[in-house]
């Protein structure tokens, strides 16, 4: 099993199993996604075969923007699952659509070459550590999840995008265990 | 051979009753002109999503038909758009694209080959179902109904030229504004 030692504790690393319960009780219909590294194996690959959850395979992720909102208008919930590299491609999509316009648009952010355990914005890599800050300037709630037990946070993001009709995102910060 | 786009928006306005249409840009001046109706949804911020939040809308409601009228250098942005509504092969999704040949609402400039760039080709060879180029209003009134009665995805190119001067026209602060998303969401919810 793959572990975090932190503060003498043995925490486990979110599985994707896990996270698709609780997409699936935020009431999400809908996931739509250009295939990230990070999740691949633990989260889009069994994705792929659930019968309760529709995949939209985009070409390109700003498209998935495009999509969930109008997957919000018609009172539909939607994840947009990337990685990070497709979301700073789509700032402008980000800008116009979901803080502009205030639609609920959730992501849900592959975080590529982070290192476990550290913050994004203390990452060594350069791609990695100006994401949240970004974000900020732009008013994107995010959070970050590696934890089996931070799995909790991802309905109440969810809820409270669509709530607020604001974006969210929500970063995973490793691998989710297939 | 192309036709005026404002006739070609009245004509279609005839035809697609209460069906969403999802118009974007300066083509959606003149089609707010031709139908002024809770079920546009008018495109525009992120130059080129006007088909993807039309796959969304086709999506979500997949007992309503949904009609986009796209940009021609809309489209270009966005290309990959053609492939992924292929793949999702929404049947209630009419996507047009308002081929002008330019950046309209960017100055005029042309688009990049233009004159040769063959979009209901390049709509075939991702897989829509159905595609079409309509040159002229004889044409657009002949067989544009058939073309909206299809299984989707239909793809239809519309060669036009500006027509008269839309009463909108430039009022970008309305196309921004929440109003007229608060509408289409009423409007939405009302069917």
């Amino acid at each position: 099993m793959d572990t975090d030692v932190a503060a003498g504790a043995r925490q486990e690393t979110m599985r994707g199993s896990s996270i698709l319960a609780a997409i699936k009780s935020a009431g999400v219909s809908h996931v739509i996604s250009v295939p990230d590294i990070t999740t691949s194996e633990g989260l889009l690959r069994p994705l792929a075969g659930d019968g309760d959850l529709k995949l939209v395979r985009v070409c390109k992720e700003d498209e998935g923007i495009g999509i969930a909102s109008g997957l919000a208008f018609c009172d539909r919930r939607a994840i947009i699952l990337i990685q990070q590299t497709g979301l700073m491609d789509s700032l402008n999509a980000v800008r116009a659509t979901a803080c502009e316009y205030q639609m609920p648009i959730c992501f849900m952010v592959g975080l590529l070459e982070k290192e476990p355990g550290v913050p994004a914005v203390h990452s060594k890599r350069f791609g990695v550590r100006i994401v949240p800050p970004i974000l900020d300037v732009m008013g994107v709630v995010h959070d970050t999840l590696e934890l089996e037990s931070d799995v909790a946070r991802i309905r109440p993001a969810i809820d409270l995008a669509y709530a607020t009709s604001r974006p969210t995102v929500l970063f995973l910060g490793r691998r989710p265990l297939a | 051979m192309s036709m005026r786009r404002d006739e070609c928006f009245a004509a279609l306005a005839r035809m697609v009753g209460d069906d969403i249409v999802v118009s974007t840009y300066t083509s959606a001046f003149d089609w707010i002109a031709a139908r002024d109706h809770a079920l546009n949804f008018l495109s525009v911020g992120p130059m080129g999503l006007a088909s993807s939040s039309g796959l969304g809308l086709a999506l979500g409601r997949p007992d309503r038909r949904v009609v986009v009228l796209d940009g021609d250098g809309s489209l270009l942005m966005n290309l990959g758009t053609l492939v992924s509504i292929a793949a999702a092969g929404p049947r209630n999704l009419v996507h047009c694209v308002v081929e002008n040949g330019t950046y309209e609402a960017n100055g005029g400039h042309p688009i990049p080959n233009r004159d040769m760039v063959d979009f209901a080709g390049m709509a075939k060879a991702a897989g829509y179902r159905h595609v079409a180029t309509l040159a002229s209003l004889e044409q657009f009134d002949t067989e544009m109904p058939r073309l909206l009665a299809l299984q989707g995805p239909v793809f239809v190119c519309l060669k036009v030229v500006p027509g008269a001067t839309a009463p909108r026209q430039g009022d970008y602060a309305y196309l921004h504004g929440p109003e007229v998303r608060q509408r289409f969401r009423d409007g939405l919810r009302a069917i």
